[in-house]
């Protein structure tokens, strides 16, 4: 028994312990990132101003004026934001229709769905460009951006969305069927209330995903439709050390949305973590 | 509730629309350099004067060219000025991709380098103005080869250069004798190693380009390539290109480096000199050649008004504008374009490098010759290059870590290569 008593105790201690450790871990880099932002391009790179340095906001002050960070950033809100509703709006029905009525090629489609996701997205930058271009002229708007941040992110959205609804039990969607409810009722006053954290996480994670995605965003734009991952890429130089400046344009890049994750940890985390503790 | 669809759905619809262009604008695309980030600020004044406003889009350097490449070749017209290189302005502008280059009088183009013009051009019709241009040269700590007692000098032999690198070589104390582009990438390790190899008589290609890599010069150069900075580079040579190598030189921690000459405008320690590149017996290919070029896409609706640009950010006046411009001044003027650039009494006393990197461009030697049947001196100009570069690239990297012999990443490198040129029908 004492065995067992100083087992929880030491427990109690180092788990916690390596949890604050592998949290700093991963924390160090954002840390550093930020840290470097306030440092110039000539201190970024001294090791006598690793620590110790003048703190300046010149490289915010010439992210504003020189490189339109507010273009960018607000280009991301919006192409997030319609590509997380426009995902939802196509993934809440599928899920539902997959859920509560299957056929028997549900699991095929499910998992057709996802295997769109290890398509190389290299393999179609050419047909992709060609078409949105040339025949379409939709490149470089943000229409082309939502459409294809919708489409890259509706299979895990359709998936999350699937697992919450399953833990649903049909018998209370059918319950509605028999007091005469349409089936957007259904979807609208009995599902969505029901699995409410589920459909907030999965909006969350979309919004995120959406906000983070870089391959599409820096090659299907040039000017009017540029997201802040553009900008990113656009600071990155292969001849030249202008780590300052670099930093301060990814921390106002990721600042949002780092923001937005904090206030929401406790839906992302249920998101991230869906049907582990089952 | 209502309302609150309608506002959606306007504002769907709007941000659809929200993508025309200004006919009174141009769209650059640009890598994201120093001289090219400074051109965003002193190009005010051409918009001050001509009311063109200028969209600058920047990119990383691999991104950049994937998207011009994606854009050109599907007709263009994203983009009404490009950034394009040595490597590419050749081969585009034999495919029509790019437009010939036409300008006044007053831009004096035989101005320009001759080795930068004969770079950029095809069958004589220049088709992108170098906006700066790069050779590459010895840039050694003077303190550290007078103290040890050796000295490197202009052409110097590889072997005596090896010598002064394990002179200098001082681990205990902080200080590599060789610092040299090990990261694998087509402009990365390999630009330095075709020099070396150029410089020991070997090429990549013979006349029906069929790849060399199995020939001695190439086992030569690349053992002794693995040799130097094996025994005397900084640990981790093999992820180190230009901008890692600049870190560590600018903290004193490198007695040699052999890079592109702009890196000379970027060095902080007052006791570095300079010399001609090393060779082993063939100073052809010795140093290599480079420009950051500007283009005007066929494709462009707006290619009078991206001329008269490209004109006015490659003359003349524009390194005045830079030179006597108050955020920059002479230190920071672009360099290897224009002759005249290098009789500017403000420019050499600004630039300590300035003798020594003309001498370089000058005598880069890029055309095709009996031992390099191909344009380029670091790079072949054809189509295929940057595959069979990469491919090759890595095989060095594995050679250099010791993860492979010389031996076996060669014939490794030589069967990739091979492979690429068969299948695009050379042989």
């Amino acid at each position: 028994m004492a065995a067992v008593t100083e087992q929880s105790r030491f427990g109690q201690v180092i788990w916690p312990v390596i949890a604050w450790i592998v949290a700093l871990i991963f924390f160090f880099p954002i840390f550093w990132m930020v840290f470097t932002s306030f440092k110039t391009d000539a201190d970024a790179v001294k090791p006598e101003h690793l620590f110790f340095f003048t703190p300046t906001l010149e490289n915010y002050t010439n992210m504003t004026e020189n490189y339109d960070y507010w273009r960018f950033a607000i280009n991301s809100v919006i192409t997030s934001t319609f590509a997380t509703a426009f995902s939802l709006f196509v993934g809440v029905p599928a899920a539902y229709a997959m859920s509560f009525t299957p056929s028997r090629h549900t699991k095929d489609i499910l998992l057709w769905m996802l295997s769109t996701k290890m398509l190389p997205a290299a393999a179609v930058l050419y047909p992709m460009t060609f078409l949105t271009k040339n025949f379409l002229n939709i490149y470089d708007t943000h229409f082309l951006v939502i459409l294809v941040l919708c489409l890259v992110n509706l299979p895990i959205v359709i998936w999350m969305l699937f697992t919450y609804f399953k833990e649903i039990p049909k018998e209370i969607i059918e319950a509605g069927k028999m007091d005469g409810v349409s089936t957007w009722g259904e979807i609208k006053d009995i599902l969505i209330p029901l699995a409410w954290g589920g459909v907030a996480s999965t909006a969350l994670l979309c919004f995120i995903f959406c906000w983070n995605e870089a391959y599409w965003t820096v090659r299907l734009t040039t000017t009017d439709a540029a997201t802040l991952s553009k900008l990113i890429e656009g600071n990155r130089a292969p001849e030249g050390l202008f780590f300052g400046r670099l930093s301060a344009v990814s921390t106002a890049a990721v600042g949002p949305i780092v923001v937005l994750g904090w206030f929401c940890q406790k839906q992302l985390v249920q998101g991230l973590t869906f049907g582990a503790v089952k | 509730m209502k309302s609150l669809r309608n506002t959606a759905l306007g504002l769907a619809l709007g941000v659809v629309g929200a993508s025309a262009a200004s006919a009174e604008s141009l769209t650059i695309a640009i890598v994201n350099n120093g001289h090219m980030i400074n051109m965003q600020s002193v190009a005010e004044a051409y918009t001050a004067e001509t009311g063109v406003e200028l969209n600058w889009v920047a990119l990383e350097e691999g991104v950049l060219r994937e998207q011009v490449t994606s854009d050109t070749a599907t007709g263009g017209g994203q983009y009404d000025i490009i950034n394009i290189g040595m490597q590419e302005a050749p081969i585009w502008g034999a495919a029509g991709w790019i437009e010939p280059l036409e300008f006044g009088a007053d831009y004096d183009v035989n101005d320009i380098l001759p080795a930068m013009r004969a770079g950029l051009s095809h069958e004589g019709t220049l088709y992108a103005a170098p906006f700066y241009g790069e050779s590459s040269m010895v840039m050694y700590r003077k303190d550290l080869t007078d103290a040890a007692g050796v000295t490197i000098k202009d052409n110097d032999s590889w072997a005596r250069v090896m010598q002064a690198a394990a002179a200098m070589h001082d681990p205990d104390n902080g200080v590599y004798g060789a610092c040299l582009r090990g990261k694998p990438g087509w402009g990365d390790n390999m630009a330095f190693i075709t020099t070396v190899v150029n410089s020991f008589g070997g090429a990549w290609f013979d006349a029906d380009g069929r790849p060399q890599l199995d020939s001695p010069m190439w086992n030569q150069a690349v053992n002794f390539y693995v040799d130097l900075l094996g025994n005397y580079g900084p640990p981790g040579s093999e992820g180190n290109s230009f901008n890692e190598i600049l870190a560590l030189y600018n903290e004193d921690k490198c007695g040699l480096w052999i890079d592109a000459t702009i890196a000379a405008s970027f060095l902080e320690n007052d006791n570095v000199a300079y010399a001609q590149s090393p060779n082993a017996g063939v100073a052809a290919g010795a140093n290599w050649l480079w420009a950051w070029a500007m283009a005007v896409p066929a494709g462009s609706p707006n290619s009078e008004a991206a001329m008269d640009f490209i004109e006015w950010a490659t003359s003349k006046e524009y390194v005045q504008a830079v030179g006597n411009h108050p955020d920059f001044g002479w230190g920071s003027v672009p360099t290897g374009q224009r002759a005249s650039t290098y009789a500017i009494p403000e420019f050499k006393a600004a630039a300590g490098f300035a003798a020594a990197e003309m001498a370089a461009i000058d005598s880069a030697a890029p055309a095709a010759s009996d031992i390099k049947p191909y344009v380029g001196v670091q790079f072949a100009a054809i189509p295929e290059f940057p595959e069979v570069g990469s491919a090759v690239a890595q095989e060095m990297a594995a050679a250099l870590s010791g993860a492979k012999s010389v031996e076996d990443a060669l014939a490794a490198a030589q069967a990739a290569a091979d492979a690429i040129m068969s299948e695009a029908g050379y042989y």
